[in-house]
């Protein structure tokens, strides 16, 4: 399996009124070609920073540095317009509410038709018919007669539907989906859930899942990336972070979901407070509520391999200390 | 139609606080408008001339250091009888909004309280007067009641309130849905407190900037008024009536129509200003015009 | 009959009351002057024959509601009475003062939308240069007062420059160069004011469109920039863009007052203020219920407009 998307060292930053605010902190990690990779996070821990940031979408008051390689070529170099022709036609993203992603003035099949029009040399009624059987594709029934439906006609899960079929139009190999189905019933959930498995299947694109939603990354993921503050703290496959779980963060976050067992009355909370972004704490921004705290942790810990496929950033861990001691020696080395 | 319902609390302090003070616009709107009102207030003290003393040696003299604004064609000072007529204009312009704001207001925070028939029996009539244009209407009224500065003031404060009531009604309606009203409700608490304590307060911050802007127009609209004749009737002079004595002498001495006009610009950009600033934190999703 | 064609139906007829509203008002305007209306009228001319003959012809003898009937009956017909002074019918002189104000409002309004729609979709996109530029505009288009600025244009093009004439008018149809020229000024002091109140409307509507999420998605999808903002976000931004042109429209058909009687324009606003004056009631009450029709149907129009662009309405009354 090859690479498909190589993210280096990336930070974002916006400039407010108080101060800079630091969303995304030195994050580095790999997808690879035909996965569904979860970002998983609490709101506000930057992972949709993060996946705008990919996308060239985020407003002028922010800075990104580092380096994100898709598709051999940086993105972050591109200029805006090279940027523009590859939204929508070799990456596209889903966002969460169906409610206010299309335009209300616009019939359905047509917004679906623009994304063909944008990137392909295509005449209007071609799209049309390509429209139409990604309409169908998805699920939308009738889609013939529905083609001409303005989105208020459509309820939620439709809507998300038709937002997909946008999304996967010209068939990209990356598709960053944001809490696609958190604003939907459970029960449209998990069909709009399997959809993007199977489209996965038949197109072999590879997906980037957002989402606070365990349960979702249980379901269709197949490895998970877990972010706090920031900075991207532990990722591994999916069966490996539930079973064995290596960073305190996603050890409280796991303990945290309802179980069966529980005394009632008990819930088990993360103590503390997330930190703010415009002041973070040095070094490892769980440190003020990890209840592993140690003298280390005003250091960055470098996210490590643990084991192959288990990679994790913190003090306690071997494999750090072990990446640490070597960053510190190659910068000592090296000038 | 949405308003953020922004707990001031309606509040003075807070309206001080957070409102004016708190952005650049609106320093600047109630420093200007401090300044124009303070001139208005003690124009005996500040105007350097009597701004009816007829000179026949001045007879449109352009501006010069005695008489930074030039004299008229009567040769009398125009920076005084600025002043002077400043203080009329902006004496209309407030106190007509005012009887719009305190009439209107209570209006329509009745009609978005109580809904159904009440609001239909109180807003017809309104919406109907909101029909006709607003100079026409203002003219009409004169035409039936005759002219003068108190009938400008009414005519005023009459196109003005119908819009004060909708806009207060409209955040009425927001506030009333909120769940704290409810809670008051289940409570117990009377009516009239609850309106007073709980609605009053948040919905009247977009009625307030509306308010302020008002203002700033009814200068403008008192100036059309007077300017036709239909307001202040001579010997007293207002902005808009000097406009039109500028009028006849507008190629020889143009000073004597250029600063009526500048302080009614001035005026009308403070209150936009101030409204400005204001609307930040009594009206941040935008109920107003 | 489609929901849409309901819709336009059903406002249609919630004019009607308004309208009928306002005829009992303006009806009411000669009973409400204080005195006798015959007397103030007749003036000088005032003898009690006069008196007495003016009031059997006007039909004042007659109760309250059959005159508002007989008036109203009238004027549906189109007849609005005489005019006392010149004895001309009040419909004639209407039929030659509209044409003066219509031509003014529709030119000043296009030049206004022409000029302050672009800009404001502009300004709304690009931050900076072109934002600071039209700021300045904004704030000086609304705190001008447009009949000042009108004498100030009469200042610099009649007065100093001489290239235009200060006022009087001419008919299009009799020689539209002279036309032009003698409307050249009225229409910039009022398209000045025009311009800044819809520029900052479009940007303001522009700015709150291009911050939604739907816009978002379209940039997401790769769609040009360009079309973003004219193919969806101008349309998403056009109701209250449109609303307050037709609002603008309508205020300009009936308060261009003080302009046309600044450059003696001979528009329907200069007769009724002209005929207040002369205590004309007949001509006033005809003009100003000519005038106030015309502004409820603009007002409909322009709802009927948004209505159209918004699909939504068609499920029941607009967002």
């Amino acid at each position: 399996m090859s690479d498909l998307l190589t993210l280096a060292h990336v930070d974002v930053g916006f400039a407010t009124d108080d101060g800079t605010v630091s969303a995304v902190s030195d994050v580095s990690l790999t997808v690879h070609e035909g996965e569904i990779f979860g970002l998983v996070g609490e709101s506000g821990c930057g992972k949709t920073t993060l996946a705008m940031a990919l996308m060239g979408l985020l407003p002028t008051s922010a800075t990104v540095t580092g380096s994100v390689r898709f598709s051999d070529r940086d993105l972050l170099d591109l200029p805006a317009e090279q940027l523009r022709q590859l939204r929508g036609d070799r990456m596209s993203m889903i966002f969460q509410d169906p409610m206010t992603s299309l335009d209300p003035t616009f019939p359905i099949g047509e917004q679906v038709a623009e994304t063909i029009t944008a990137h392909r040399d295509v005449a209007k009624h071609a799209a049309r018919e390509r429209a139409l059987a990604l309409l169908a594709d998805v699920g939308i029934p009738e889609a013939e007669r529905r083609y001409d439906d303005p989105p208020h006609r459509l309820s939620g899960g439709m809507r998300q539907r038709v937002v997909i079929a946008t999304a996967l139009a010209n068939e990209p190999s990356l598709v960053l989906a944001d809490e696609p189905t958190t604003a939907l019933d459970v029960t449209i959930q998990s069909q709009v859930l399997d959809l993007l498995r199977d489209l996965r299947k038949r197109l072999r694109t590879t997906i980037v899942l957002i989402t606070h939603d365990l349960g979702v990354v249980a379901q269709i993921c197949d490895r998970v990336g877990v972010m706090y503050a920031g900075q991207l703290v532990e990722v591994a496959p999916v069966a490996e972070i539930f079973r064995s779980p290596r960073h305190p963060y996603t050890q409280a976050l796991l303990a945290a979901l309802p179980s069966g067992q529980q005394a009632p009355g008990s819930l088990r909370v993360i103590g503390g407070r997330v930190p703010n972004l415009t002041n973070p704490p040095p070094g490892c921004r769980f440190s003020t509520r990890c209840p592993y705290v140690m003298e280390e942790c005003v250091n960055v810990p470098p996210l490590a391999h643990e084991t192959d496929d288990h990679l994790i950033a913190c003090w306690l861990s071997d494999a750090t200390k072990d990446a640490g001691r070597h960053d510190h020696a190659s910068a000592g080395g090296a000038a | 139609m949405s308003v953020a319902v922004v707990d001031t609390g309606g509040r003075p302090k807070a309206v001080w606080r957070r409102g004016i003070l708190a952005s650049r616009k609106g320093r600047w709107g109630f420093g200007i408008l401090t300044v124009l009102a303070l001139i208005a207030l003690f124009a005996p003290l500040l105007a350097p001339h009597d701004p009816n003393a007829i000179d026949a040696t001045r007879i449109l003299a352009p501006p010069d250091l005695a008489h930074p604004f030039g004299s008229d064609a009567l040769g009398r000072d125009v920076l005084s009888r600025v002043i002077f007529a400043y203080r009329v204009s902006l004496g209309v312009a407030v106190g007509s909004t005012l009887v719009a704001f305190f009439v209107g207001v209570p209006l329509g925070l009745y009609a978005g309280y109580h809904g159904g028939w009440v609001d239909t029996a109180i807003m017809r009539p309104i919406d109907m007067v909101l029909a006709l244009p607003a100079m026409l209407l203002a003219v009409a009224l004169i035409a039936i009641i005759g002219p003068g500065s108190n009938i400008a003031t009414l005519a005023i404060a009459v196109i003005y309130m119908p819009i004060l009531a909708r806009v207060v009604r409209s955040s009425t309606l927001v506030v009333v849905a909120q769940t704290y009203i409810e809670a008051a409700r289940a409570r117990g608490t009377r009516t009239p407190s609850i309106i007073t304590r709980h609605v009053l307060p948040n919905a009247i911050g977009p009625a307030i900037v509306q308010a302020t802007i008002l203002m700033g127009f009814a200068i403008q609209i008192e100036a059309a008024l007077s300017f036709l004749g239909l307001g202040v009737q001579p010997p007293t002079s207002s902005l808009g009536s000097m406009l039109a004595d500028g009028r006849d002498v507008l190629t020889q001495a143009p000073w004597v129509e250029v600063f009526p006009g500048l302080a009614i610009a001035i005026t009308v950009l403070a209150f936009n200003l101030l409204g400005d600033g204001l609307r930040a934190r009594l009206d941040p999703k935008g109920v107003t015009e | 009959m489609s929901p849409r064609a309901r819709y336009v139906v059903r406002r249609l007829l919630q004019a009607i009351p308004v309208i009928v509203a306002m005829s009992i008002f303006v009806f009411l305007m000669i009973h409400l002057v204080p005195g006798d209306p015959v007397q103030t009228m007749l003036g000088f001319r005032a003898t009690p024959q006069n008196v007495a003959t003016v009031r059997a012809q006007l039909g004042l003898d007659q109760p309250l509601v059959t005159q508002y009937m007989t008036w109203a009956g009238n004027a549906l017909h189109g007849n609005f009475g005489q005019d006392f002074i010149s004895h001309t019918p009040v419909s004639t002189l209407l039929a030659q003062r509209l044409p003066v104000t219509i031509e003014l409002t529709l030119l000043s309004m296009t030049l206004a939308v022409v000029v302050g729609v672009p800009l404001g979709v502009r300004s709304a996109a690009k931050a900076g240069a072109v934002r600071n530029a039209t700021e300045g505009f904004v704030v000086a288009g609304i705190a001008i007062t447009d009949f000042w600025l009108g004498i100030m244009l009469v200042l610099l093009f009649a007065g100093i420059w001489q290239v235009l004439p200060p006022s009087g008018y001419v008919p299009f149809l009799k020689d539209p160069m002279q036309n032009l020229r003698y409307l050249a000024l009225p229409v910039l002091a009022l398209a000045f004011g025009e311009a800044a109140y819809i520029l900052r409307t479009t940007r303001g509507a522009m700015e709150e469109v291009l911050g939604t999420h739907y816009v978002l998605f379209l940039r997401a999808k790769g769609v040009r920039e360009r079309r973003v903002v004219y193919r969806h976000a101008l349309r998403n931004a056009a109701p209250p863009i449109v609303t307050v042109i037709g609002i603008q429209f309508g205020v300009l058909l009936g308060g261009a007052i003080v302009i046309e009687t600044l450059f003696a324009l001979p528009g329907v606003g200069r007769l009724i203020v002209t005929s207040i004056q002369q205590r004309n009631y007949v001509v006033v009450q005809g003009g100003v219920l000519v005038v106030a029709i015309m502004f409820i149907l603009v007002t409909l129009v322009t709802d009927l407009i948004v209505g159209w662009l918004d699909p939504r309405t068609e499920e029941g009354d607009a967002a």
